[in-house]
């Protein structure tokens, strides 16, 4: 098929407009596609975000086909499903997507592996909200003031060190105070 | 109110300010957040969409105590697609947010630094910018916005995994830091693909804003953290800072070089970079591009002083075609009729921002 507009070269591109004549398809030529290239720049964009998307879906695949003893178990007890939002590992591999905040407690075991494979690791170590995040704020600035500590008393700074370490204790009794007042209601 | 800002040509984060304004135009912060309870948008029913849109309405006034004014909003299904293409445009919302409009909304303050996305890939996106080399500021605001939505909403987040997003790449921290960098030494020194091959390394991404991986008009290009998990948010903004910085001394070496080198050529490129978009009439979008990429860098290295270095971001804005298409009021300009709008905006900046040369 030759090119609509300039009629002499092989059309290789459909695009379809759409104005005020109504709807206008055409079929064009490399070259004579090149003039409407503000409308080819958003489908590139797209092709960024499906190889992303491809790239993820692979590997959910690639961790899927690994017999792992946690996958036979699933798989005999037949597709394991998240509760609230009914996503199988099986839309993961298709979608690249997670479905829900539970998902991630349901799928746990499988999307580790992932995680370290994308991340690199899979403990997160970045902002705890202050409300949700119950008492994990207290335990991380617990160990934050730890490896100050032991970075004191390498240092000889012993001064520091002691002030550090009624620090910590305070941080651990608030701590205890709180899981304790947790298991009693 | 609305159409104001889809009109107005500054961007706050487009001035000339901040840090390393000659290299770096602006830094975004963007932290993905979701409700607790309800499925991410991708997963989630229209009904559940809505409720999303409810909850986050009933947050965002206790929002003004960091924006300093009321956010408005924008819903995208109330906007016509070359609206929403605007907003783009600017980088105020993503394409994503665009492409399934309902129940999908962005509220904005009026100076568009800040722009939190609602039901786009995650429930909540909060995006802060500024101009120049700065994550510190936008990633302070950007906390402090999510602090406060946080008291209000139920956010998801697992001890150990963090904070939950819909897709496992922004998993942990939920933080996409960028840079983005505006670099012709590199570009014409043919020093960029290197620098795009060496950034998976460090966990970082550059992307060129404009074109693909063979051209690259206007020479900008964003640079970003790819890992989200296992580091603080401050490691991941550290990392990505190094990295920029030691992009700007190559940067800067080879503008250098150029202007020791290549004096004349450099100055001729300039000057006709500058007398094209003051005195032509038709100018399609990719010719624009690399006209303001030379008249940048004709103003960054004190060659051209004749004109104010504040036009260079209102006229990247006026050169995007939607911009100009809503501005006119007319989604069916042709081709050329859409180049010579172009030029005529670029034509009235450079009046408007000459200053005299007397000293």
């Amino acid at each position: 098929m030759l090119c609509d507009d300039c009629g002499r070269h092989e059309a290789v591109v459909h695009i379809t407009q759409i104005g005020p004549d109504g709807r206008v398809e055409k079929n064009l030529c490399e070259s004579c596609a090149a003039g409407y290239s503000e409308f080819a720049g958003v489908p590139q964009q797209d092709k960024r975000h499906v190889s992303v998307d491809d790239f993820l879906r692979g590997i959910f695949n690639s961790a899927n086909n690994v017999p792992t003893e946690e996958n036979r178990g699933t798989n005999a007890a037949g597709e394991l499903a998240c509760p609230r939002c009914g996503m199988s590992y099986q839309d993961f591999s298709q979608t690249g997507k997670i479905g829900c905040a539970a998902c991630y407690a349901t799928f746990r075991q499988q999307l580790e592996p992932i995680l370290r494979r994308i991340h690199g690791s899979s403990v997160h170590r970045g902002k705890i909200p202050h409300r949700s995040g119950g008492t994990l704020e207290l335990k991380q600035n617990i160990s934050l003031l730890q490896q100050q500590l032991k970075a004191c008393v390498e240092q000889e700074e012993y001064e520091k060190a002691a002030e550090l370490r009624d620090k910590i204790r305070a941080m651990k009794q608030e701590l205890a105070a709180k899981e304790g007042g947790r298991e009693n209601a | 109110m609305r159409e104001a800002i889809l009109q107005d040509n500054r961007l706050s984060w487009l001035q000339p300010e901040g840090a390393d304004n000659d290299v770096v135009l602006a830094s975004r912060i963007l932290l993905s957040r979701n409700l607790r309870d309800i499925p991410f948008p991708n997963r989630a029913d229209l009904h559940e969409l809505g409720k999303v849109e409810e909850r986050l309405a009933g947050a965002i006034p206790a929002l003004q105590a960091v924006t300093e004014e009321p956010m408005l909003v924008m819903e995208m299904e109330k906007l016509s697609p070359l609206k929403r293409e605007v907003l783009r445009e600017k980088q105020l919302i993503s394409e994503r947010l665009m492409r399934s409009p309902q129940h999908r909304a962005v509220y904005l303050t009026k100076k568009q630094d800040i722009s939190l996305m609602v039901n786009e890939d995650d429930h909540i996106r909060i995006q802060c910018i500024t101009a120049g080399l700065d994550l510190a500021k936008p990633l302070k605001k950007a906390f402090a916005i999510d602090d406060i939505l946080e008291e209000q909403l139920d956010i998801a987040f697992d001890e150990k995994m963090g904070y939950l997003t819909s897709s496992p790449t922004n998993l942990g921290t939920g933080l996409r830091a960028a840079v983005l960098l505006h670099l012709p030494g590199l570009v014409f020194t043919r020093n960029v693909s290197n620098i795009i091959n060496i950034s998976p390394q460090l966990g970082l991404a550059v992307r060129p804003l404009f074109g693909d991986e063979k051209e690259q008009p206007g020479c900008l290009f964003q640079i970003a953290n790819q890992l989200t998990l296992g580091y603080s948010e401050q490691e991941l903004i550290d990392n990505l800072r190094g990295a920029v910085t030691e992009i700007v001394a190559h940067e800067r070496r080879a503008r250098k070089a150029l202007a020791l080198y290549m004096k004349e050529r450099l100055e001729d490129e300039v000057w006709r970079a500058f007398g094209t978009l003051s005195y032509a009439r038709l100018l399609p979008e990719k010719e624009v591009l690399e006209l303001l990429s030379r008249l940048r860098l004709g103003m960054d290295l004190k060659l051209i002083r004749g004109v104010a270095p504040e036009c260079y971001g209102q006229m990247l804005l006026a050169s995007r075609t939607s911009f100009l298409q809503n501005l006119a009021a007319n989604e069916n300009l042709s081709k050329a009729e859409i180049d010579r709008l172009r030029a005529q905006h670029m034509r009235r900046i450079i009046e408007e921002h000459q200053v005299s040369l007397e000293e």
